[in-house]
């Protein structure tokens, strides 16, 4: 287990380090070219959404070995006014923005765990993983 | 600081080749960017060549969209080319079909597809051609996970 990356997401150049971070954790995990894509694309949406929605957030990324498996996890933090329905956020093509209404549901279908908390007025937290085959 | 991606002119022809990690900004500003030239230069072609890009999210995505329509209202056709298979799979997943976007799998192709267009826009005919392919992926079919 090695030590977390932790990194604050306050402006547009968080989002490229965002990016950058997971994709050097993803790297060292070996996961594969595609698991890697795959990870970094979402963890962009993610970090997009901390700094335009929460107004702004912590990334925390490790490399975690769980049950005899090795994965990267992924955790997109913010205090800002949280999901008021967190079903209808996660629906293709939904947006209250003028997004397209698909990073969070993208970034779930691209990874493997996908937990998102959110509490209206305390903020969101994502938690992804995704696991090397 | 955001970086400025150049916009190089051959012949008709707007180039523009992402070379580095661009943040939103930039993104947007180069969508802009290409508007304006496109109209300055009177260019009937915009070949995007995402060759170096790791990875295309929703943002950058949109913004390949928009491009592709804006030019085409200006009277310019887009190629994107040389997405790689990672990003053309990861792309699907994430739900963007990119439709209506032309892509080639080099830059080579992409010109190509241009000079057809250019040819059958001189003969009076703006049919599709066999070799892009329009509104989806994979491109060209070469992707293997
Ligand atoms: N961290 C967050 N805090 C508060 N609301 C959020 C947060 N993340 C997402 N949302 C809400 O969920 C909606 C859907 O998010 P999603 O990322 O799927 O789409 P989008 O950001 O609107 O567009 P896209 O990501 O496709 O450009 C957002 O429009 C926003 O209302
Ligand atoms: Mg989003």
């Amino acid at each position: 287990m090695t030590e977390p990356a932790v990194l604050s997401i306050t402006g547009n150049n968080g989002v490229v380090m965002a990016r950058q971070t997971v994709r050097s954790l993803a790297q060292d995990c070996r996961l594969s070219l595609v698991e890697q894509t795959k990870l970094v694309t979402a963890a962009s949406e993610l970090a997009r959404n901390a700094l335009i929605y929460g107004g702004g957030g912590t990334m925390t990324a490790s490399i975690v070995d769980e049950f005899g498996r090795r994965g990267v996890r992924v955790v997109f933090a913010d205090q800002g006014p949280g999901i008021a329905d967190v079903d209808l956020a996660l629906t293709d093509g939904w947006t209250s923005g003028n997004g397209m209404g698909l990073g969070l549901s993208g970034s779930r279908r691209l990874v493997d765990d996908f937990v998102l908390d959110s509490a209206v007025g305390r903020g969101t937290t994502v938690t992804i993983t995704k696991w090397a085959r | 600081m955001s970086e400025q991606v150049p916009i190089l002119q051959i012949g008709q022809v707007l180039l523009v080749s992402i070379q580095t990690d661009l943040d939103d900004h930039a993104v947007m500003r180069l969508q802009d960017e290409l508007a304006s030239r496109v109209v300055e230069s009177m260019a009937d072609g915009v070949v995007i060549d995402i060759t170096a890009v790791e990875i295309v999210d929703s943002f950058v995505g949109r913004m390949l969209a928009t491009i592709a329509t804006i030019s085409r209202l200006l009277d310019a056709d887009t190629v994107v080319v040389g997405m790689r298979p990672a990003v053309a799979i990861t792309l699907v997943e994430l739900g963007l079909s990119l439709g209506g976007v032309t892509t080639a799998l080099t830059l080579d192709k992409g010109l190509r597809v241009l000079e057809r267009r250019r040819l059958e826009a001189a003969a009076g005919d703006g049919d599709a051609e066999p070799g892009a392919v329009e509104a989806g992926f994979p491109p060209g079919g070469a992707i293997d996970s």
